[in-house]
């Protein structure tokens, strides 16, 4: 069954000051989709999900978006003001900020957002700020806000990046949670076998689209190559596509002399 | 004893002295209010810039006979709502192109009363302040635009909280962020404008910044910060103001030194928290 497309993307390109920093993006996300989206460090990932959200408009072709589509956007913890005045309760309410509202959070948005803290693990922390916490944590309270929004399509920016292995267990069991409830998941990642292989689709990103499918087409030495432009093997363990630094061998020679 | 008390209330028996503190209190809570936002979004340096820019108005319309409030008060609102956008861009290069067009700005007013303003007085007001001039109409406008900016900031206090932490997911959440931002420079234009003759174009940026600064190192709550500011803005003002009586020092002088004093008084008090807190702060 094929859904309905949320966003579909056809030649798009996204630039800063005049410089490309996404090209001729073609993309298309449907309702329950899970797609990753990976890239080495500055590949356009962020920029990529910023069009999709339209906080940056294309200076070529189009993205068109479902009417109406509610999205949930969860930002790359790094471009958060950490030492920003706000409590856990605040951030997460803060997405019903329409016009009337009263400054007091009102005790059904309360009880709402304590169900969804709670959910999420955050349960007595809904009075803490925001840098009184773990990086999981934190990252679970822009998770909290996104997901307060009750959004179709939720949008994540590496939202395993700098948490631990329980951490991104946790963080991957929640999405698929999440996705199996009907919420349709875009997000990026550098996590290549904590993450990515784990998905049922994935999109390499380098400046422009090398490839999109699923891990077992997409993860082959040449397309990470082309992606990462770092060589790279790959190896199948249970069925699922293991990704090792090409450079390995060298490494282990240097280090070896040094022994 | 009775001799005393009546040594320390003789200021309150000059009008030109009760319309001063008015004006002045009024007016260190207005900047303690609308200072929440620049200290937090770290545009400490527009607020430098808009004092300079009206500045320049108020010299053009002194000269050519037009009435404060209308002539730097178009001139304000004009370089607040288009500094706002050269700022918001974000563009290599926005602070340079905002310090050169506001400071030029203010070497216009400056040569304009130079060349056809009254006395040099008169420019010692417009930079230092005077609590001499102080009228009526100034009264009625301070509190008109501290009423404003109450009602404005109550009534759309999740859009200003959202619209200043998180501009980006704000606007896609359904805040018009523009517009919120084009309110605050607004506002902050209109409280440069009815503060300036008490406090002066050079030290407003201060009581800008120095109040929610002093409000941030003591709490970790916006809503917090928002009533903690203009209290503090509102008390050195009115402290400052006060001494500045007795010692003999300009009004707006005092006040940012009473304010500094706070600073430095808070700063050690809540030590290592207090700091950590500010450390965040962003170009101030
Ligand atoms: N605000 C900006 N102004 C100018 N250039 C930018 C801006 N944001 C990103 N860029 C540039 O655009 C390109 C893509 O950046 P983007 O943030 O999308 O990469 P990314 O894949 O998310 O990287 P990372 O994995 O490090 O988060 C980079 O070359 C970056 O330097
Ligand atoms: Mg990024």
């Amino acid at each position: 069954m094929i859904g309905e497309v949320l966003v579909e993307c056809a030649h798009m390109s996204c630039a800063y000051n005049s410089t490309l920093a996404i090209k001729s993006i073609d993309l298309t996300i449907r309702k329950g989709d899970f797609v990753g989206i990976v890239g080495p460090s500055g590949s356009g990932k962020t920029t990529l999900l910023k069009a999709i959200l339209g906080s940056i408009t294309p200076v070529e072709g189009h993205i068109t978006k479902k009417p109406h589509l509610r999205m949930g956007y969860v930002p790359q913890v790094e471009t958060v003001d950490w030492n920003f005045p706000v409590t856990v309760l605040e951030v997460v309410v803060m997405t019903r900020s329409s016009v009337g509202r009263l400054p007091r959070v009102t005790k059904d948005e309360r009880a709402d957002a304590l169900l969804v803290l709670e959910r999420l693990g955050l349960g007595g922390l809904e009075n803490r700020h925001i840098r009184e916490l773990s990086g999981g944590q934190q990252q679970r309270v822009f998770v909290a806000r996104a997901l307060f929004h009750r959004p179709e399509l939720l949008v994540l920016d590496e939202p395993t990046s700098g948490v631990d292995v329980r951490t991104r267990h946790e963080v991957l069991h929640l999405l698929a949670d999440l996705h199996d409830e009907g919420v349709s998941i875009i997000l990026s990642t550098h996590d290549l076998n904590g993450l990515a292989a784990h998905l049922p689709r994935l999109v390499c990103l380098n400046l422009e689209i090398i490839a999109d499918g699923s891990p077992v087409d997409v993860m082959t030495p040449e397309i990470l190559e082309r992606t990462f432009g770092a060589p790279m093997e790959v190896l199948v363990h249970g069925g699922m596509p293991v990704v090792v630094d090409g450079v390995g061998a060298d490494i282990a020679e240097r280090m070896s002399r040094l022994a | 004893m009775i001799h005393v008390i009546a040594g320390l209330t003789t200021p309150f028996r000059y009008q030109f002295f009760n319309n001063g503190i008015i004006v002045a209190t009024i007016a260190g809570a207005l900047c303690g209010l609308l200072g929440v936002f620049v200290v937090l979004r770290g545009m400490s340096y527009i607020g430098h810039g808009l004092s300079h820019a009206v500045f320049g108005g108020a010299a053009a319309s002194a000269v050519m006979n037009v009435n404060y409030f209308v002539g730097a008060g178009v001139w304000g609102i004009a370089s607040g709502v288009i500094i706002g956008r050269i700022a918001r861009r974000r563009l290599i290069g926005a602070d340079a192109a905002i310090g050169v067009v506001t400071t030029a700005s203010f070497a216009l007013g400056l040569a304009l009363l130079n060349r056809y303003g009254q006395a040099k007085k008169s420019i010692e007001a417009v930079l230092f302040g005077s609590v001499l001039g102080v009228k009526t109409i100034d009264i009625v406008a301070v509190s008109a635009v501290a009423i404003l900016s109450v009602v404005i900031i109550v009534a759309l206090y999740r859009a200003f909280l959202f619209a200043t932490f998180d501009p980006e997911v704000a606007q896609v959440s359904g805040v018009r962020v523009a517009w919120i931002e084009a309110l605050l420079m607004g506002l902050l234009s209109l409280t440069i404008l009815v503060t300036m003759r008490v406090i002066g174009t050079l030290l407003i940026s201060a009581l800008l910044v120095i109040p929610a600064s002093i409000a941030r190192m003591l709490t970790n709550s916006f809503a917090r910060m928002l009533w903690i500011s203009p209290i503090i803005g509102g008390v050195s003002a009115f402290v400052g103001m006060y001494l500045s009586y007795f010692l003999d020092t300009s009004a707006s002088a005092t006040i940012i030194l009473t304010g500094t004093l706070m600073f430095i008084v808070v700063y050690a008090v809540t030590g290592i928290r207090g700091r950590t807190r500010i450390s965040g702060l962003h170009h101030i």
